[in-house]
């Protein structure tokens, strides 16, 4: 019993930080009835509270940390001068404040976009098409060490493969969906649409957890009633 | 009678005494002795060899070794080979266990930042002897990476088709592009905003300009704005991250110009917001029912706000257009969007939208790479399954030439 009443004591807290928190809680829940000044101030303060956060985080965590610290190291160290590159591009990119040369702004723009296409490309094609098809090609036919047939792996390999083949079919651009590559792209349809359904029971199930989280915290941490 | 006792005990004191004596003088070998009588050592592995691997990108270094000569006894006494890694002179590590016979292994988990040494061990059930450690080495990186000769074949075959395809296109030749739902709809979506005299909003995702689905999604802006400044129609964006919004009002203004009324573009169009995602997501839904958009664009790399920022538009009647790369996210927009471009439609979608003959190329050489892909599938599969059930010569090649092409 003293355990019990120990926990409740530790966990139910009515200290101004803890109140505050719960306040704000009920305050982005009551949305769920509909907007209203609650919400807007609860709205407010949390994008307001979070973009100072990550502007400060933004700079010691960037302009401190990697620049700053990375090209006027500490003794020992030798300073890193192809941090300059970013600094210079990060400086052009301030440049659109003026009405002369804001176009100059474009130019660290386009060479972030090129360069994450470019670096992209290859990472997305590795993982997305050359590991795919070499896990793809397996035997139809599953057996055992003792050659007999696997029949439920040997259903699972045909399901993938047949699925694989026919979501490629459905995701061909340059062809009309029409007779038997129509019939393989409705097939690819189908796994999609079972792949989704799977997914999403399987996605809402973990969100239910954060609303469990939350409830957690009101009745638990803040009223201490369990 | 009495002497037969005394003889017996006379004869049980000096046996004892010769126990006491022999136990309390010590042993007669130490205890490493006593195990050299009773086993015989097992001759280290030697001539342990590390080279830098070449034309790798500077993360692999090669090891070579003699093999103990216990390794080729009939009663082999050797389990494995154990590897150990000291990098920058710090306590060694077990990198690796291999099998008796082995003499050579590639470290893949080294770069080039750091200097290391091994050495390899020949291990019995019993014990372990080790060979000498090497000289320290630096794994160096080079240019061409030679591991990555398939991946380059592969690429270049697929950009050949691609550009041949541009060519094609630009030479005047009509490439076909099948219909896709959720673009098609965009026109009506734009024009119902307008009829509505209601705003139209779009939401690029969560992401920063280092993600391809956000550069998907501004490419697709482009087009979108493009419509809604000829029909005159109002388009706010609020957006996660500094970058974005940069780039989207470089975009609008461009689309804007291009329908002839850069008077009509404000850089009010697109606001930042917050990089935090769900502060970014209250402040998204109660600008939904606060402006009450008529349609509503969710396009870009979405996370867990996927579902509320939909429901919310869902709840105020906006037809919505969606898409994004991310399996996780796409069937909260299946269930509550009006449309949805899944996966790579998303990728297509500026190629749709614009005609040009360029995307359109691009778009006719991708779906080469796509035939090549489910060619080597069904290859594989076909190789594996022959493979598996009759073991043919052939066959086993073709799968493992097929492995090596695609690792």
């Amino acid at each position: 019993m003293s355990l019990i009443l120990a926990r409740k004591e530790k966990r139910s807290s009515m200290d101004i930080g803890m109140f505050f928190a719960a306040l704000l809680t009920l305050g982005i829940f009551s949305f769920l009835y509909k907007d209203n000044p609650v919400y807007k101030v609860c709205e407010a303060i949390f994008v307001g509270v979070s973009a100072g956060f990550w502007a400060i985080t933004y700079f010691f965590d960037n302009i401190h940390k990697k620049f700053w610290l990375g090209v006027f190291p500490q003794e020992g160290d030798s300073p890193d001068y192809w941090l300059w590159g970013g600094a210079i591009l990060g400086f052009l990119m301030l440049l659109r404040i003026s009405n002369k040369i804001g176009w100059i702004a474009r130019w660290p723009l386009s060479f972030i976009v090129g360069a994450t296409a470019g670096l992209y490309m290859m990472l997305y094609f590795v993982s997305n098409a050359l590991n795919q098809v070499a896990d793809t090609m397996m035997p139809i036919v599953a057996y055992a060490s003792d050659n007999s047939v696997l029949w439920l792996d040997t259903f699972g390999n045909f399901i993938v493969v047949l699925g694989v083949v026919t979501g490629l079919i459905y995701f061909f651009f340059s062809k009309e969906h029409k007779g038997l590559f129509g019939t393989g792209a409705q097939v690819g349809t189908w796994f999609l649409m079972i792949t989704f359904g799977a997914s999403f029971g399987y996605t809402v199930m973990s969100r239910m957890s954060l609303l469990i989280g939350r409830l957690d915290f009101l009745f638990g941490d803040w009223l201490g009633l369990f | 009678m009495k002497n037969s006792l005394a003889d017996r005990s006379s004869g049980g004191i000096i046996c004892a005494a010769l126990i006491t004596i022999f136990f309390f003088s010590g042993p007669l070998h130490s205890q490493e002795d006593l195990v050299s009588l009773s086993v015989k050592k097992i001759a280290p592995p030697s001539s342990l060899l590390a080279t830098d691997h070449k034309y790798d990108n500077g993360n692999s270094i090669s090891l070579s070794w003699v093999p103990s000569i216990d390794d080729a006894l009939m009663n082999n006494p050797i389990v494995a080979y154990k590897l150990y890694r000291s990098s920058n002179d710090t306590e060694p590590n077990l990198i690796a266990e291999l099998p008796p016979g082995s003499s050579y292994f590639l470290d893949n988990g080294v770069s080039t930042d750091n200097s290391y040494s091994y050495s390899v061990s020949a291990s019995t059930n019993a014990y372990e002897v080790l060979s000498n450690r090497t000289e320290s080495i630096t794994p160096q990186s080079e240019w061409i990476n030679y591991n990555k000769k398939y991946l380059f074949l592969m690429v270049m075959i697929i950009s050949g088709a691609i550009m041949y395809f541009i060519v094609s296109a630009k030479r005047g030749k009509e490439l076909f592009v099948r219909k896709i739902a959720g673009l098609e709809a965009i026109d009506e979506a734009v024009g119902r905003a307008t009829e509505m005299g209601r705003p139209i909003m779009y939401i690029p995702g969560i992401q920063d300009m280092d993600d391809v689905q956000t550069i998907a999604s501004l490419t697709i802006l482009g087009r979108i704005t493009r419509t809604i400044a000829e029909y005159d129609s109002k388009i706010f964006m609020p957006v996660a991250r500094s970058l974005v919004m940069t780039a989207a009002r470089e975009t609008i203004k461009a689309s804007y110009q291009a329908a002839s009324r850069p008077d009509s573009y404000s850089d009010d169009m697109v606001n930042y917001i917050t990089d935090e995602q769900f502060g970014y997501v209250a402040h998204v839904n109660g600008l939904m029912v606060r402006e009450k958009p008529a349609t509503v664009f969710l396009l870009g790399a979405f996370f867990a706000e996927s579902l509320i920022l939909a429901e919310t538009g869902n709840s105020i009647g906006a037809i919505q257009i969606a898409g994004t790369a991310r399996p996780a996210q796409l069937p909260f927009f299946i269930a509550a969007c009006d449309f949805t471009l899944i996966g790579e439609e998303l990728f297509a979608a500026s190629a749709y939208l614009s005609g040009e003959p360029m995307q359109l190329g691009s778009l006719k050489g991708q779906d080469v790479g796509k035939a090549i892909a489910m060619f080597f599938v069904l290859l594989g599969v076909l190789a594996a399954t022959v493979s598996a059930a009759w073991d043919i010569e052939l066959f086993n090649n073709l799968l493992d030439n097929l492995n090596e092409l695609f690792s």
